[in-house]
């Protein structure tokens, strides 16, 4: 863990992966709080069990944005069992760590990509 | 690439002509200046020279400024010295210490110590523009009150309290008057006979002179519990061997910061305006503080759906130095609690940018931050799935 921001997390942060919105998405799963200042949405589309696209919105700071925008690169073209394993501790590492600070109020994409995918299990069911 | 600092109210550049003052104390004149020998003498006459300059910008006696290392400690020795010579009154049914809930953290964390200790703490609110209400205050007030510390003017947000009746009523009432004057001196008027204040905090760095630097003034008669024990400097205030070059450059900047204040203040405010126009222009964008009751050089914005670290980072990237009441950008991870005490919720407060001029600023600098906001706003609502316009 470090005290700043790595070159990985400016990268992201910068140039933002996937940004946007998927139109009749398989799954969208949202978490956070704006009061917290953290708000964080998923789209995905699933095609054969494997996450075929996704795509973010988030609302907050520097740590919010390169984490969701890491997480679309590293879960894209994984199965869906795959997705679920990532972990937070998972994006953190694959960003060169986050500060401490950041850990749990700012990284939430591994939790809002389980929300998109619980609702795709879900709308599944039905 | 240009850069472009718009965080004064944060710290400023050293003035050349401070610097150029302050280099023989390092290594020409560098006797202590408590020494009785020539070496010490030296050092001891530029000490009391600058303590006449500090004097003379708020309008006191020399004898009554007290030098420190900076804001924080001046304001800790104010606050904290008078009330630990009125430890008779903990545990009284009133207030011991009145103060605001928008005050510096040096203030704030100062009081909330001192509610541990046991004294009666009373943050009194503000209004929508960041005012204590002067009756509010008359109304806190009883026997058991001894100190009064609200500040000249705010840090974040840029509004400047109503000093002239605080004064007042705290003369009245016979209640001492300590005041964080940190952003306001050299910005501002400030005359501690005027506005009946006792005690006065005022830093260095902030007006053009170096960190590590600062003061108190004490009125005469005003007694205090030093907080440094030692050799018995500044009259037993506070004692530590005479940081003289620090001294000669908060010297020499409140020289200059007096001199200047009328022009300073008048190119402040016309970048200010100017800024803020322009800014206000963006969709919904808001102005935090008073339209006018505001330091010269502040200028404090919120913007819908977005978050202010990123909004920070994104305005350095291009350049801009500014700075944020953005929970996110604290250590605390908590909002500004100026903004919160202002009405703002928390999610209007993540949104905020604090951009702060100074002397160096200039109209070009304006144009710039001004012509890279709304692309930058623009972008981050862009991501943000808060804003569906």
């Amino acid at each position: 863990m470090t005290d700043m921001y790595t070159e990985k997390v400016m990268d992201h942060f910068r140039n933002p992966r996937n940004i946007g919105e998927i139109k009749d998405p398989d799954g969208f799963g949202k978490v956070g709080n704006p009061v917290c200042g953290d708000v964080m949405a998923i789209y995905i589309k699933v095609k054969n069990e494997k996450i075929a696209d996704i795509k973010f919105k988030t609302y907050g700071c520097t740590a919010a944005i390169a984490t969701s925008s890491v997480l679309t690169e590293m879960v894209k073209g994984k199965t869906i069992d795959e997705a679920l394993k990532i972990t937070r501790d998972d994006v953190a590492n694959e960003l060169g760590g986050l500060p401490a600070i950041k850990m749990h109020c700012s990284n939430l994409a591994a939790d809002a990509l389980r929300e998109a995918i619980k609702d795709y299990k879900n709308k599944k069911k039905k | 690439m240009k850069r472009i600092y718009m965080d004064y109210a944060a710290s400023t550049p050293v003035d050349k002509e401070v610097l150029k003052e302050m280099m023989p104390y390092f290594d020409k004149y560098y006797g202590n200046a408590s020494s009785i020998h020539s070496f010490g003498r030296e050092a001891f006459d530029a000490v009391e020279k600058a303590r006449e300059r500090v004097a003379s910008l708020i309008n006191a006696n020399s004898e009554e400024i007290v030098f420190t290392s900076g804001g924080t400690e001046s304001d800790n020795l104010g606050v904290k010295g008078v009330a630990f010579l009125n430890k008779n009154k903990i545990g009284s049914k009133g207030y011991n210490i009145i103060t605001s809930a928008i005050e510096h953290p040096a203030v704030l964390e100062t009081c909330k110590y001192l509610e541990k200790q046991g004294f009666n703490v009373k943050y009194l609110p503000v209004d929508k523009y960041g005012f204590v209400k002067p009756d509010d205050l008359e109304k806190a007030i009883s026997k058991d009150t001894f100190l009064i510390t609200i500040m000249f003017a705010n840090n974040e947000i840029g509004t400047i309290e109503p000093m002239e009746e605080i004064g007042r009523i705290a003369k009245k009432h016979d209640v001492l008057f300590h005041t964080d004057g940190v952003q306001a001196v050299c910005k501002t008027p400030v005359d501690v006979n005027k506005l009946n204040i006792d005690l006065l905090s005022i830093s260095s760095h902030k007006i053009y002179g170096p960190k590590g630097a600062g003061a108190l003034f004490i009125r005469k008669g005003v007694k205090l519990q030093t907080l440094a024990h030692g050799g018995g400097h500044e009259k037993g205030f506070r004692s530590s061997t005479y940081n003289t070059p620090g001294i000669v450059g908060l010297g020499k900047a409140c020289e200059l910061g007096k001199a200047r204040l009328k022009k300073d203040a008048e190119h402040l405010r016309s970048l200010r305006d100017n800024l803020i126009k322009k800014v206000l222009k963006i969709e919904e964008s808001y102005l935090n503080g008073h339209p006018e009751k505001r330091l010269s050089n502040n200028a404090h914005f919120r913007f819908t759906a977005i978050e202010g670290e990123s909004l920070n980072l994104m305005l350095d990237d291009k350049g801009v130095a500014a700075a944020t009441g953005s929970a996110c950008s604290s250590k605390k991870l908590q909002a500004s609690h100026v903004l919160l005490a202002i009405g703002l919720n928390p999610a209007e407060a993540h949104g905020s940018l604090r951009l702060s001029l100074g002397r160096m600023s200039t109209k070009e600098d304006v144009e710039y931050a001004a012509g890279i906001l709304p692309g930058i706003v623009q972008n981050l609502r862009k991501m943000s799935p808060l804003w569906n316009r």
